[in-house]
C-alpha cells in the first residue's frame, strides 16, 4: 500500500500544482460550454469526477490483462459505459439538468482528462491510487470550472444557483449584467485569468522562454 | 505486460469479456432506471402544456394543477369523434407523434400536401382541454410540428375558447441553431404570439404570417432575424396544422359546440 504522502500528492496534487486544465490544458471544451450556470457546473463536475475515478479504477484493475494493441479501445469502452450510466442516472433523478447537459455529458467520453489519466496513470498504477488520482484530477477540473461558473453566473446573470444576488437593471435594480459572460467564449478569458493568477503564485509552472 | 497478453486468443477474450460486462452494466442501468425516466418525461410534458397555456409559474405545482384543470382527450381527426383509447393506450399514455409513423395509426402525406414537412400525420390526436376555476373551457392545447432548418420543431399551441385567438406557444423540442433559429424559445418572441388570431374573420383561411414586415396587428408575427428558414418553418407549421387537412374541421366543430363532452 502506498504511503500517506504519496496518497496526498495523488489526491491533492492536481488541484493547483498539476491542474489538468490550468497546467496540462486538457478538457477545456466542456469548461467553456457548461459554466454559464452554477447548477449545471456542479453536476458536470460531479459527473466528470466520478467517471474519471471509476474508469481509472476499473482500467487499473484489469491493466495487466489489457493487450496493448487494443488498449485504447478497451479504455474507451469502459469510459463510454460509465458515461452512459451517468447519463441514465441524471435522466432519472435530475431531468431538467439532464436535458441541458445531455450533449456535454456524452462528450465526457472524449474528454481529454479522462482518457489522459487512464492512459498515463491507471495503466501502470495500482487500483486504489488510480481511483484517488481520478478523484484528484476531477477536483482539479472542478476547481477551475466552479471558479469560472461562479464568475460567469454572478456577473453574467446576477445570480448564483438560480437565486438572484444582484438586482438586475432590467427588473428595476442597479446591476447591468455583462452579456459577454453568458456566452461560451468568455470562459476563455476567465480560464486565461485563472492560469495567470496561478502562475503568479507558482512561478515553477511558467514555461521557460524559447 | 507479458507476451501472453498479445496473443490473438487473449486479445479476443479480453475484448469480448469486457464488452459483455459493459453491456450488462449499461443495459441494467437503462432498464432499471426506465420507470423513473418515463415518469420524468411525462411530468416534463405536463409542464410544457401548462407553459404553453401560460399557467406555469416557478411556484406552480405542476401535477396538482394538471390533475385539477386539464382534461386530456383523444380525437380522431378523420371522423372528428372522441376516442377512448388507441391501440390499448389511454389518453395519458398515447403519443400522437410516435403514432403518426405507425401503420394503421397514421397517414402518409403526399409531398404536395406536406407543407410542414412532417412525412405522416397521426389519425388520432391528443388535446388538452384546460378549464378555469369554475370548470368552464378556457384553453385548448394542441400538438403542432413542422420542419425548420435542421430538423422537426415540436410545439404546443394554446388557443382560447374561440378556437382562434392564440394564448401561448411553446416549442419544447427542436434542433435549430442556438442564438438564431433557437430563439423560437425566446420568452420575448414567444410572448409576441399572445393574442394573435390564427384565422381571418370568416374562419376559413389561415392568416398567421411570420414576416419581417409586420403589417397586421392580428395575424403577423415578427420573424426571427438571421433565421429565415426557421421562421418559414413555423409559418408552414401553422399553414398545415390549421388547414382543413389537419385541425381545421375539428376546431370548427369545437367552435360550434358540437364536439360535446363525449
Amino acid at each position: 500500500m502506498a504511503s500517506a504522502k504519496e496518497v496526498k500528492e495523488v489526491l491533492f496534487g492536481p488541484i493547483f500544482a498539476n491542474n489538468p486544465i490550468a497546467l496540462q490544458i486538457l478538457g477545456i471544451c466542456s469548461a467553456l460550454a457548461v459554466t454559464s450556470k452554477m447548477e449545471n457546473t456542479v453536476v458536470m463536475c460531479l459527473a466528470l469526477t466520478l467517471v474519471t475515478a471509476f474508469s481509472n479504477l476499473f482500467i487499473s484493475v484489469i491493466r495487466n490483462h489489457i493487450p496493448s494493441s487494443v488498449r485504447i479501445i478497451v479504455q474507451m469502452t469502459i469510459i463510454a459505459s460509465l458515461v452512459i450510466v451517468v447519463d441514465e442516472i441524471l435522466r432519472a433523478y435530475a431531468y431538467s439538468i439532464a436535458k441541458e447537459l445531455s450533449v456535454f455529458v456524452g462528450l465526457i467520453i472524449t474528454n481529454c482528462i479522462v482518457m489522459g489519466r487512464a492512459e498515463a496513470y491507471a495503466m501502470k498504477s495500482p487500483p486504489m491510487l488510480s481511483f484517488l488520482d481520478g478523484i484528484g484530477n476531477g477536483l482539479g477540473y472542478s476547481v477551475v470550472l466552479l471558479t469560472v461558473g461562479f464568475i460567469r453566473e454572478l456577473f453574467g446573470s446576477g445570480s448564483l444557483f438560480g437565486y438572484q444576488i444582484l438586482a438586475l437593471a432590467s427588473e428595476g435594480g442597479w446591476y447591468q449584467p455583462i452579456g459577454l459572460l453568458v456566452l461560451p467564449p468568455s470562459a476563455f478569458f476567465i480560464i486565461g485569468g485563472f492560469i495567470w493568477v496561478l502562475r503568479t503564485f507558482r512561478t515553477e509552472q511558467v514555461e521557460p522562454k524559447e | 505486460m507479458s507476451k501472453k497478453n498479445e496473443s490473438l486468443g487473449k486479445t479476443l477474450f479480453v475484448v469480448i469479456a469486457l464488452c459483455l460486462v459493459c453491456s450488462i452494466i449499461v443495459a441494467g442501468a437503462a432498464v432499471g432506471l426506465k420507470p423513473l425516466q418515463v415518469k420524468n418525461a411525462a411530468l416534463d410534458m405536463q409542464r410544457n402544456v401548462l407553459d404553453a397555456a401560460g399557467l406555469l409559474e416557478p411556484s406552480t405545482d405542476v401535477v396538482a394543477v394538471f390533475n385539477d384543470r386539464v382534461d386530456t382527450r383523444l380525437v380522431n381527426l378523420n371522423t372528428l369523434e372522441y376516442v377512448e383509447q388507441v391501440d390499448g393506450k389511454s389518453p395519458t399514455d398515447y403519443d400522437p407523434i410516435a403514432a403518426a409513423k405507425k401503420p394503421g395509426m397514421g397517414t402518409k402525406l403526399e409531398k404536395s400536401n406536406d407543407i410542414a414537412g412532417i412525412g405522416a400525420r397521426e389519425d388520432v390526436t391528443k388535446l388538452y382541454f384546460i378549464n378555469d376555476e369554475n370548470g368552464n373551457l378556457e384553453t385548448v392545447v394542441l400538438f403542432i410540428r413542422g420542419y425548420g432548418l435542421w430538423g422537426t420543431m415540436y410545439g404546443l399551441l394554446a388557443l382560447e375558447s374561440d378556437m382562434n385567438t392564440i394564448r401561448g406557444i411553446n416549442f419544447y423540442e427542436h434542433s435549430e441553431t442556438p442564438g438564431l433559429g433557437g430563439e423560437i424559445q425566446n420568452p420575448q418572441w414567444v410572448a409576441s404570439w399572445q393574442g394573435k388570431e390564427v384565422y381571418g374573420d370568416e374562419m376559413e383561411t389561415v392568416q398567421i404570417d411570420v414576416t419581417k414586415n409586420v403589417t397586421s396587428e392580428e395575424h403577423d408575427i415578427d420573424a426571427l432575424s438571421g433565421a429565415t428558414l426557421t421562421s418559414n418553418g413555423v409559418e408552414n407549421t401553422f399553414q398545415y396544422w390549421f388547414s382543413d387537412k389537419a385541425y381545421g374541421p375539428l376546431l370548427e366543430k369545437i367552435r360550434k359546440g358540437e364536439l360535446g363532452n363525449g
